[in-house]
């Protein structure tokens, strides 16, 4: 009898030192977690569900913040973004493939020149950049200016859906640019040599193999690119018209400016989530069966 | 006689001032399995990254079947590399890394499948289509590389240490089988390795390159039995090496005066004074109590080393330099320390002319003891 009550003992002290161990491990890391995501996550979760009030929301349940998502106007303004998420990724691929292509082709030491030249934008806040921007792309900025100087046709770009993507495309490159670059890199030459000693010519080896090894960096960028462009709306309201908004323009104004309806932007805000996730999940299966091919 | 399939006429291959190929002259015939020998950075992987096209040519010219390839890219060649590392597609199945220039070609499909399979089978990797290479070992993506190139149906297969990475066991039968697939499909191969061993066993002509140079060119026995110079005899197998210089050219032989010691040679177009290599395989150089006519030389009896098939005796010289022979162990072992007499056949060692001044010095200065017995040294 004594024996199994001390075996019962040992076991319960091996569980409790178990768990005190995870907690020292796992503990900082979780109670960051929880503190910073999950809480806040929560917190819009019920307020998604709860009235709308003079300061913005109001104790009991109401559906009326979802209702109101699915009204006609808000499926474009949600359409509209992706659109322009799309768009930016796009470009952002289309300028940074190239990019990170020649930065794996040059001389070891422009390699570090041109990660700095790609790292300098963050040592200055992005809303002093867009601001820079803007006082180029006025209408009688620097870039009309020099339009101007060369006996060109000034252009109207401020305050247009062409400043706004001009103004995402900037923000995101350098994201775009490095895991195109970590992948390209990690690519073996010998692989090139095989492709050409095997046949291949001009444009080949590119198509069959540094294309096809690059996918997981492609990958990488389009989600790095694609998620914050839903988000960074203050480059929206630095460099758009105002008069049509876009996803992240409507959130924030139901906390800051003139709406003042929580339980609308917090229903917005989860369903942006949801769908992101929905699609990071649908582009995630596509990606690992292109690994597979 | 055929046109040889590879030529290379003074090929010479330099990045910036180092030179890593020097003045490189060589032809391979047809059907011929020949190895490029030599130590890491001797400019062996160049040359036939020169053939291959990956490598442009300082000086000099390549020709493949007559023609020169100077303006030709790689992938116009008819010729295939198998790579030292694999360079495997990660990203292709094993059928499609075969198939990968069939597509190019643009070869039907039930064609390509079909090459693709006998290709497969002749390296015995049947029924693998669909493995990944991260999947396989290392002799498997091996195989892979091989059936990859040889689908193609190439006039030459350049083969880069492709054994390097692979354990002994595997080594040698890999070894066995290449050699077996090049006398099977009569394909030129072109291999490079550091393993001596490798070349003797699997080649038909060996060129040793040391720095840059093409040392000897030659058939196994050849190279081994008679190598050309001091490199080639201390690379290929082992080697006693021993300095010596001419003494004086009479009648009846040439007498030739080493450190504490000399020996006479009955033939051979020396000059006086002349600095000499002596090389002697460690299986030809004998031990014996009793002196041998013609040699006049000594040595202790410093080590017996047991190594299985074979026993290694070490002796001792007079100038401290140890020399050693191999033997079955059933031949009977002289006594520790006792004095013995070296000799060798005289068909059975290379002698080497050299330039080295210094040899005569060193030997001078110890012949100039006159009178004294080499013995009371040991």
């Amino acid at each position: 009898m004594r024996g199994k009550f001390s075996n019962a003992g040992e076991r319960i002290l091996a569980a409790i030192r178990k768990f005190l161990a995870l907690i020292v491990m796992v503990g900082p890391t979780g109670f960051w977690l929880v503190l910073f995501v999950f809480v806040p996550l929560v917190f819009v979760v019920v307020i998604s569900f709860m009235q709308r009030g003079d300061y913005g929301v109001e104790a009991g349940f109401s559906l009326q913040g979802y209702l109101s998502v699915f009204s006609a106007l808000y499926g474009k303004t949600i359409g509209k973004s992706l659109l322009l998420a799309l768009e930016t990724t796009a470009l952002c691929l289309l300028f940074g493939y190239p990019f990170a292509y020649c930065m794996t082709k040059a001389p070891k030491k422009m390699v570090s020149f041109l990660v700095l030249l790609i790292m300098m934008p963050f040592w200055v806040n992005s809303v002093i950049r867009i601001y820079a921007w803007r006082t180029l792309i006025n209408d009688n900025g620097y870039l009309n200016m020099l339009l101007e100087a060369l006996g060109l046709n000034t252009i109207h770009l401020m305050r247009t859906n062409g400043a706004i993507l001009l103004g995402m495309v900037y923000e995101l490159l350098p994201f775009a640019v490095l895991p195109l670059y970590n992948s390209l890199e990690k690519i073996d030459p010998s692989l090139l040599e095989a492709a050409s000693d095997l046949g291949a010519k001009r444009h080949r080896p590119f198509l069959r193999v540094v294309l096809p090894l690059t996918m997981p960096g492609v990958f990488a960028s389009t989600i790095q690119t694609f998620i914050p462009c839903l988000g960074l709306y203050y480059i929206c309201n630095m460099m758009g018209g105002g008069t049509d908004l876009y996803i992240g323009q409507v959130i924030e104004r139901q906390f800051l400016s003139e709406a003042h309806n929580w339980p609308f932007g917090s229903a917005l805000s989860i369903i942006l989530i949801v769908l992101t996730i929905v699609m990071m999940k649908q582009y995630t299966r596509i990606g690992s069966l292109e690994d597979m091919a | 006689m055929d046109q040889p399939i590879i030529r290379l006429t003074g090929v010479c291959k330099s990045y910036g001032d180092n030179e890593v190929v020097k003045d490189l002259n060589l032809e391979i015939m047809p059907g011929e399995f020949l190895t490029i020998l030599g130590p890491s950075g001797c400019g062996k992987t160049t040359t036939l990254r020169m053939i291959a096209g990956f490598e442009e040519v300082t000086k000099g010219q390549v020709f493949l079947a007559g023609v020169d390839v100077a303006d030709k890219k790689p992938y116009e060649r008819d010729v295939n590399t198998v790579f030292q590392n694999y360079a495997l597609f990660p990203h292709m199945n094993v059928f499609k890394n075969v198939a990968f220039g069939l597509v190019e070609q643009r070869i039907p499909k039930a064609e390509i499948k079909e090459r693709v399979q006998a290709a497969l089978k002749l390296v015995r990797l049947e029924g693998m289509d669909n493995r990944m290479p991260s999947q396989m070992s290392g002799g498997q993506k091996q195989r892979v590389a091989i059936a990859r190139a040889l689908v193609l149906k190439p006039k030459v297969l350049l083969l880069d240490e492709p054994l390097g990475a692979l354990d002994l066991k595997l080594r040698k039968q890999m070894q066995h089988e290449l050699k077996h697939l090049q006398q099977e499909l009569g394909i030129t191969f072109v291999y490079v390795t550091h393993d001596q061993e490798e070349a003797l066993t699997m080649s038909d002509r060996i060129a040793v390159m040391n720095a840059g140079v093409m040392e000897q060119l030659g058939a196994p026995e050849q190279i081994y039995n008679h190598p050309a110079t001091r490199f080639v005899a201390d690379f290929i197998g082992e080697s006693n090496i021993m300095e010596a210089y001419v003494d004086s050219i009479t009648e009846s032989g040439i007498k030739c005066v080493m450190e504490f010691g000399d020996f006479t040679i009955r033939r051979g177009d020396y000059a006086d004074e002349e600095m000499l290599y002596i090389c002697v395989r460690p299986e030809n150089l004998r031990f014996t109590a009793e002196p041998v006519a013609g040699f006049n030389l000594f040595g202790k009896i410093k080590e017996h080393i047991f190594m299985g098939s074979i026993c290694k005796t070490i002796v001792k010289l007079p100038n401290d330099q140890e020399v050693f022979r191999t033997a079955p162990p059933s031949d009977g072992l002289l006594p520790m320390d006792s004095v013995v007499h070296l000799s060798w056949r005289p068909t059975e060692c290379s002698i080497l002319r050299t330039k080295e001044e210094q040899i005569y010095n060193v030997i001078e200065s110890s012949v100039e003891m006159e009178g004294f017995d080499a013995r009371q040294i040991l």
